[in-house]
């Protein structure tokens, strides 16, 4: 089982330069053309690794978990309770009970804020968050200080997108009860100091959620070194499936919350009367799990750690750097997040052109980007745009894929001068 | 620059995108609408003098793609002078040049405002064609509206 998963990792060269070859969507044309996918911060692509380690699980060991005594069921609930292992070896957990399992980074905000949040969080009180968050680091708090009564407050960014942490302290009360942030802004590139915020965090006993949906597959993360009390990330993010995301929350802090949906699978027992719990991370998977989800986002986790996050991350910088270099060069042109500390998400405004129309144009040249407010409104008002283009790069990317945008946006001027 | 990008950015609305006629708001508006598009953040507000059933008048205003401004541009001229009747029947066959595959009857009256057939190539981009369409309708039923309960 697995074994076509494990030749592909083998056979896939350690050096970069080939790994496009290991997803085939890049392989593929548009209008024409190869497809240059800078869309990664929405979305990455596939692996073969990932593709091909789904399909033998479905053919070989699929069925459903934990209640079967038969020994597929056996074979399938050792995969998932595998997938958990790795994600918590992934990101340094303490210990895979610590991992919950559920559809993504958004799933995982609403379980805190349903949760964690609504037990914490009271008349009055407040929940911080910084000014540069994705929507769904946003609506779920702003749902739980409605119906509470609480205050949501936000940690100001500078004009160059990253946090202006002076400011921090001054936002911080008594009636701070939590602190929510992006590791990695999904609009702006920025990578923000966890740590920093951390332990301002801790100086002041309130706990620390970080969305970690940008960062998962471009930093190696650690949350006990982060020190953060919750981390979330999706398997779509990460070269993994749709569907699967994983939530991470010390020990102490999910035993003692209470269940977010009820169903089959959470419970210990069940009476018509009463019905008691199982400890987590069970509690907080009711029901069928995406259980070839978890398997693939476990063959995700093995194909980038094969590459290491010491290589993504030079390549992702190097090519950060370049692309920068290359983009300014274009007339009329302004990134939107300069921050020192930045992944590989460029945001940027064309001189009179709108986003849209560069992306249905670029697309054309069979360029994949995003165009639009990517979620995060507040972050395109408080840079006065409307929307802005952004390309997102993978470990797939290569100088040829900033090339080919370069060129392709000076298609666009052409068609408006 | 491919058949489907010729069809998309001609001249007409390139010309209309950066330079949007009756772009302003009007001072004695007897009709106003607000239109968005939150997929993308474009925005258009609708201006209308009307007369009777006729549109005197009509300003918009707002932000947007080179479609939807160039869209928004030609309609304001088109409908100018034109009944609410009119107007009508110029929105559905409008709305059938972008979205429907093959041409019908109805688009004759539309004279320049064919030039956004294609639009039809591109389904992302129907909405940011209509919106200001939208709006119109919008502004126009905010009269219908108070008239019906009068």
């Amino acid at each position: 089982m697995g074994n076509t998963a494990t030749n592909s990792i083998e056979s896939m060269s350690k050096n970069l330069q080939n790994v496009k070859c290991d997803f085939p969507i890049l392989q593929k044309t548009f209008h024409g053309k190869r497809l240059t996918y800078l869309d990664s911060a929405a979305s990455t692509q596939k692996p073969n690794a990932v593709i091909d380690c789904i399909s033998n699980f479905l053919k070989n060991d699929y069925a459903n978990i934990h209640r079967g005594v038969y020994a597929l069921s056996q074979r399938s609930t050792e995969r998932y309770e595998k997938a958990r292992r790795d994600v918590a070896q992934f990101i340094h957990a303490k210990t895979p009970k610590e991992i919950v399992f559920l559809r993504g980074t958004t799933e995982g905000i609403n379980l805190i804020a349903n949760t964690f949040g609504r037990a914490r969080v009271g008349q009055g009180d407040e929940v911080l968050i910084s000014s540069m968050e994705h929507h769904s680091n946003i609506v779920p708090w702003q749902l739980l200080c409605l119906e509470k009564k609480a205050q949501l407050k936000t940690i100001p960014m500078f004009k160059d997108g990253s946090l202006d942490l002076s400011k921090i302290e001054s936002l911080i009360s008594s009636k701070t009860k939590l602190i929510s942030i992006v590791h990695v802004s999904n609009a702006l590139g920025t990578i923000n100091p966890i740590k920093d915020i951390v332990e301002i965090g801790k100086k002041h006993d309130i706990p620390v959620i970080v969305d970690g949906a940008q960062s998962a597959a471009h930093l190696e993360v650690n949350v006990q070194e982060l020190g953060c009390d919750f981390f979330i990330f999706s398997g779509h993010k990460v070269y993994g499936p749709t569907g699967i995301g994983a939530l991470y929350g010390r020990y102490e802090l999910l035993k003692e919350m209470p269940p977010y949906q009820g169903g089959g699978e959470m419970i210990e027992s069940v009476s018509f009367e009463k019905s008691t719990f199982k400890l987590p991370p069970d509690r907080f998977e009711a029901g069928t799990p995406d259980i070839m989800g978890a398997v693939g986002l476990s063959a995700a986790i093995e194909y980038i750690s094969e590459i290491g996050f010491d290589t993504i991350g030079k390549h992702e910088a190097t090519l950060l750097k370049y692309a920068h270099k290359q983009l300014q060069q274009i007339k009329g042109l302004e990134i939107i997040g300069t921050a020192l500390s930045k992944s590989g998400v460029i945001s940027f405004v064309l001189d009179g052109i709108h986003p849209h129309d560069i992306a249905t144009i670029l697309d054309q040249d069979g360029i994949a980007v995003r165009a639009g407010h990517h979620c995060a409104q507040p972050v395109m008002d408080y840079f006065g745009v409307p929307a802005t283009t952004r390309a997102s790069i993978g470990i797939y990317n290569n100088e040829e894929d900033i090339d080919a945008l370069v060129s392709a946006l000076h298609h666009v001027q052409e068609i408006f001068k | 620059m491919n058949p489907e990008m010729k069809a998309l950015y001609q001249e007409m609305i390139l010309d209309h995108y950066k330079k949007p006629r009756n772009f302003h708001a009007l001072n004695n508006q007897t009709h106003e609408a607000k239109g968005h598009n939150p997929l993308c953040g474009d925005r258009v507000t609708v201006y209308l003098v009307l007369d009777g059933n006729t549109v005197k008048d009509i300003g918009f205003q707002g932000t947007g793609c080179a479609i939807s401004t160039a869209s928004a541009s030609m309609m304001t001229d088109f409908i100018k002078g034109k009944t609410i009747d009119e107007i009508e029947h110029l929105f559905s066959a409008f709305h059938d040049l972008v979205t429907l595959e093959k041409p019908l009857a109805n688009q004759d009256k539309l004279g320049k405002l064919k030039v956004f057939e294609g639009v039809r190539e591109f389904p992302m981009r129907v909405k940011c064609a209509t919106l200001s369409w939208h709006t119109l309708k919008a502004a126009l039923n905010e009269k219908d509206q108070p008239t019906s309960t009068e």
